[in-house]
C-alpha cells in the first residue's frame, strides 16, 4: 500500500503541469462547495446566534393567550385566576435536569402617555420589571455603571431602580442617571445602577418577540425594580414570568417545554381566557429560519455537485493516458510477477490521489473564497470542519469511482501484447 | 525434468481463419541445462519462449514446470509462477525509467512480499553480482546498453529463479557489450542456473549447451537444420 502511495505521487509529480489541470475540475468543485457550505454555516451560525444569544442559554416561560404572548398593561389587566410563582414550584423548576438557575419577575409594558413611569414630568414608554436577586445573571445582564440590588433592597422593600440603556437614552439626555429620581406609580425610586446585555456585538435577542421589535427598531427600554417592591406600585398577586438557565443549549427546548408543563399546571387555576404558560421555542425558530436559508443554498450544491462531476471524467480521461503510456511499465510489471490486483491498485490509488490532492486544495481555496465573500459582501461565513473532511474524502472516492475503468484496464492488460508494444 | 512440454500447441485467431503457430511441440530441458532455441522471424519461437515462461498458455498439451502442470493454471497462478520459478531477460531490457537501478532490480521482490530493507540488501548484492556495485542509485538513462542489460539480468536473478529466460538478450547491444552478456550468462549457468535464450545470431546460439531450432512452427530434433546456417 506504502509502495502504492509513493508511486503514485511519482506520478503525479513526474506530470506536474497535466496533474495540475486534472486536478483543476476537482479544485474548483470542491472550492464551491467549500464556500457555499461556509456561507450556509455562518448564516445558520448568525440566526442561532442573535436569536438564542450565544453563551446565555436563557429559555423565557411566559404567559400566553391562545396563541399569543399575554402582555400586561394599562388595557390588558392581569387576568384573574393566574397567580404568581409560588415557592414550591420555583424548587420545582430548578430541580428539573439541566437547568442551571431560575429567575421568577412580573413585567408590564407601559406607555409614555399613561405616566406610570415619569422623570421629571416626561414619560416613559417601555417595560417595567420586577426582578428577583438572580434575574440578571440568568438573563445575560452585566452591572455597566452603579450599582446591583443588593440584599436589603429586597429585604426591606426599597423603592430603587436600574435601568437598561434603551431607558437610559429614552429618559436622560446627557446625564448620569445615577442618583436620579424616578416616579413609578407616583412613588419615588431612586435609579442606583445601569445594565447592559452581555452581547458580544451588537443587540442580543432573547426571544421572537424581540427578534421582531429589534427588527423594528422600537423597544424603548427597561426598567427594574426589586421583585418586593413591585407591590407598592402594582398588585403583589400579578402573574409571574419565569426565565431559566439551560446547561447548555440543546437543552433548552426540553427545559422550555417541562417548565410550561409545571407552571400551567400550578399557576392556572381559572379554566377560563385559554391562559397557559409557553416557552419561546427559540431553537425551533432558529431552526425554521436556518431550514429556510438552507433551502435556497441547497440548490448550490446540486450545482456545484456538476462541477465534481465533471472533474471526475477528466480524472477518468487522464487516466485513461496514462495506462496507455504505461502499457510496458505494466506489461513489465506483470512479467515478473505482480498479480491483476496490484496492477488494479496501483491504479486505483493514483487516480486516488490526484483527486484528493485536488480536494485538498479545493478546500484551501473554497476557505479563501469565502473569507474573501464575507470580507467583500458582509456576508457570514463560518468553517465547517465536518463538511471539510466530507469533501476531502468525497474527492477520493471520485478517484475510486472514475479511476476504477483505466484501473481494470491496466490490470486486464495481456502482458505479451503490453510488452510488444514499442 | 525441470521443464517438460509434450504435443504443444498454439492457435491465434486471424480474422476468420486461425494460424497455427506452435504444431505439436516436445520439449524437454533438465536442471542446469543451457538451451538455446534458434529461428527465423514468424517461426514461432517467441510464442514458444511466451509459453514457457507462463505469459502465454497453451492451446492443447501438456506443460509442467518444476514438476508441476500448469497448462490450466489461473491467472494469479501463473504470476506467482513467473515471480518464484523464472526470471526473464528481454531484447530492450524493459527497466522502469523513473526507478533506479537498485529499484528495479528489486521490483520482483515487492511482488515476493519482501521487506523493504532486505529487499534494498539482496538487490545490492544482485548488482554486485553482474558487476555493477558501484552503479546501485543509478538511473536507466544514465547507464550504457550492456549495464543496462547486466541490471535486467540482476532483476531477473534476484529471486534464485529455476529458470533464466532470456529473449534476444543482445539484440540491442554492440558486440562487446553483448559478449559481456554472454560471458555473464555462462557464469550463471556454470553456477548452476538453467538459460534458455532464443536468439537468431549464431555466434549466440554456439556458446549454449544445446541448440534447437524451430521452423514454421515446428521444433526440429536436435542436431537437425545446422548450427552455421544463415536464415
Amino acid at each position: 500500500m506504502f509502495e502504492n502511495i509513493s508511486l503514485a505521487f511519482q506520478g503525479i509529480w513526474g506530470h506536474k503541469m497535466r496533474s495540475f489541470l486534472t486536478m483543476l475540475g476537482i479544485i474548483i468543485g470542491i472550492a464551491a462547495i467549500i464556500t457555499i457550505v461556509s456561507t450556509i454555516k455562518g448564516t445558520n451560525d448568525q440566526i442561532k446566534e442573535s436569536l438564542i444569544g450565544s453563551g446565555t442559554n436563557a429559555v423565557t416561560v411566559q404567559l400566553y393567550q391562545d396563541t399569543y404572548p399575554y402582555t400586561i398593561s394599562q388595557w390588558n389587566p392581569a387576568p384573574e385566576g393566574v397567580l404568581p410563582v409560588a415557592e414550591e414550584t420555583r424548587q420545582e423548576l430548578e430541580e428539573l435536569d439541566s437547568v442551571v438557575a431560575v429567575s421568577c419577575y412580573n413585567t408590564r409594558r407601559v406607555d409614555s402617555y399613561e405616566s406610570d413611569v415619569c422623570y421629571q414630568n416626561k414619560g416613559f414608554s417601555g417595560e417595567i420589571y420586577g426582578v428577583d436577586e438572580s434575574y440578571f445573571s440568568v438573563a445575560g445582564y452585566r452591572l455597566s455603571h452603579g450599582r446591583n440590588f443588593l440584599e436589603e433592597d429586597f429585604a426591606s422593600f426599597r423603592k430603587v431602580a436600574i435601568l437598561d440603556a434603551g431607558a437610559v437614552d429614552s429618559l436622560f439626555v446627557n446625564k448620569d442617571p445615577v442618583g436620579e429620581i424616578l416616579e413609578i406609580k407616583g412613588e419615588p425610586f431612586t435609579v442606583v445602577g445601569v445594565v447592559d446585555k452581555k452581547a458580544q456585538s451588537g443587540y442580543a435577542i432573547e426571544s421572537y418577540r424581540d427578534y421582531v421589535m429589534y427588527a423594528q427598531n422600537s423597544s424603548g427600554g427597561k426598567v427594574f425594580i426589586p421583585g418586593t417592591a413591585w407591590p407598592i406600585a402594582y398588585n403583589f398577586d400579578e402573574p409571574q414570568a419565569v426565565i431559566l438557565k439551560a446547561a447548555s443549549t440543546d437543552d433548552m427546548t426540553t427545559i422550555g417545554q417541562k417548565a410550561e408543563d409545571i407552571l400551567t399546571k400550578a399557576q392556572i387555576t381559572a379554566s377560563t381566557g385559554n391562559f397557559s404558560y409557553k416557552s419561546d421555542d427559540l431553537m425551533g425558530q432558529a431552526a425554521q429560519l436556518q431550514e429556510f436559508s438552507n433551502a435556497t443554498n441547497n440548490q448550490l450544491l446540486w450545482i456545484a455537485g456538476i462541477s465534481l462531476l465533471v472533474g471526475g471524467i477528466g480524472v477518468m480521461n487522464i487516466m485513461l493516458v496514462t495506462v496507455t503510456e504505461r502499457t510496458r511499465e505494466i506489461g513489465l510489471k506483470k512479467a515478473i510477477g505482480a498479480r491483476k490486483r496490484r496492477i488494479l491498485w496501483q491504479f486505483l490509488t493514483e487516480a486516488a490521489a490526484l483527486t484528493s490532492i485536488g480536494g485538498i486544495l479545493g478546500v484551501g481555496a473554497g476557505l479563501g473564497l469565502s473569507r474573501f465573500i464575507a470580507s467583500a459582501m458582509g456576508t457570514p461565513t463560518a468553517v465547517s470542519y465536518p463538511a471539510i473532511a466530507v469533501a476531502v474524502l468525497f474527492s477520493m472516492f471520485i478517484g475510486v469511482i472514475f479511476g476504477m475503468i483505466p484501473a481494470v484496464k491496466a490490470a486486464n492488460l495481456n502482458p505479451i501484447d503490453a510488452l510488444r508494444r514499442e | 525434468m525441470l521443464l517438460e512440454m509434450k504435443d504443444i500447441c498454439k492457435d491465434y485467431p486471424q480474422g476468420k481463419e486461425v494460424v497455427k503457430i506452435l504444431k505439436n511441440v516436445d520439449l524437454t530441458v533438465e536442471e542446469g541445462d543451457y538451451l538455446a532455441i534458434m529461428g527465423p522471424s514468424g517461426s514461432g519461437k517467441t510464442t514458444l519462449m511466451n509459453i514457457i515462461g507462463c505469459l502465454d498458455v497453451p492451446t492443447s498439451g501438456s506443460y509442467s514446470l518444476n514438476g508441476e502442470d500448469i497448462s490450466r493454471a489461473s491467472e494469479n497462478h501463473l504470476a506467482d509462477v513467473r515471480n518464484s520459478t523464472l526470471g526473464f531477460v528481454f531484447q530492450s531490457f524493459y527497466l522502469l525509467p523513473k526507478l533506479s537501478a537498485r529499484d528495479n532490480v528489486a521490483l520482483p521482490l515487492l511482488y515476493a512480499g519482501v521487506k523493504k530493507r532486505e529487499r534494498s540488501r539482496r538487490a545490492v548484492a544482485a548488482l554486485e553480482m553482474v558487476g555493477l556495485g558501484d552503479r546501485v542509485d543509478f538511473m536507466p538513462n544514465q547507464l550504457s546498453g550492456g549495464q543496462q542489460q547486466r541490471v535486467a539480468i540482476a532483476r531477473a536473478m534476484i529471486n534464485e529463479p529455476k529458470i533464466l529466460l532470456a529473449d534476444e538478450p543482445t539484440g540491442a547491444l554492440d558486440s562487446t557489450s553483448g559478449h559481456q552478456v554472454m560471458d555473464l550468462f555462462d557464469q550463471l549457468n556454470a553456477a548452476g542456473t538453467t538459460i534458455v535464450l532464443i536468439t537468431h545470431e549464431p555466434a549466440v546460439g554456439q556458446r549454449a549447451k544445446r541448440v534447437r531450432r524451430i521452423l514454421d512452427g515446428r521444433l526440429l530434433a536436435e542436431g537437425e537444420g545446422g548450427v552455421g546456417d544463415a536464415w
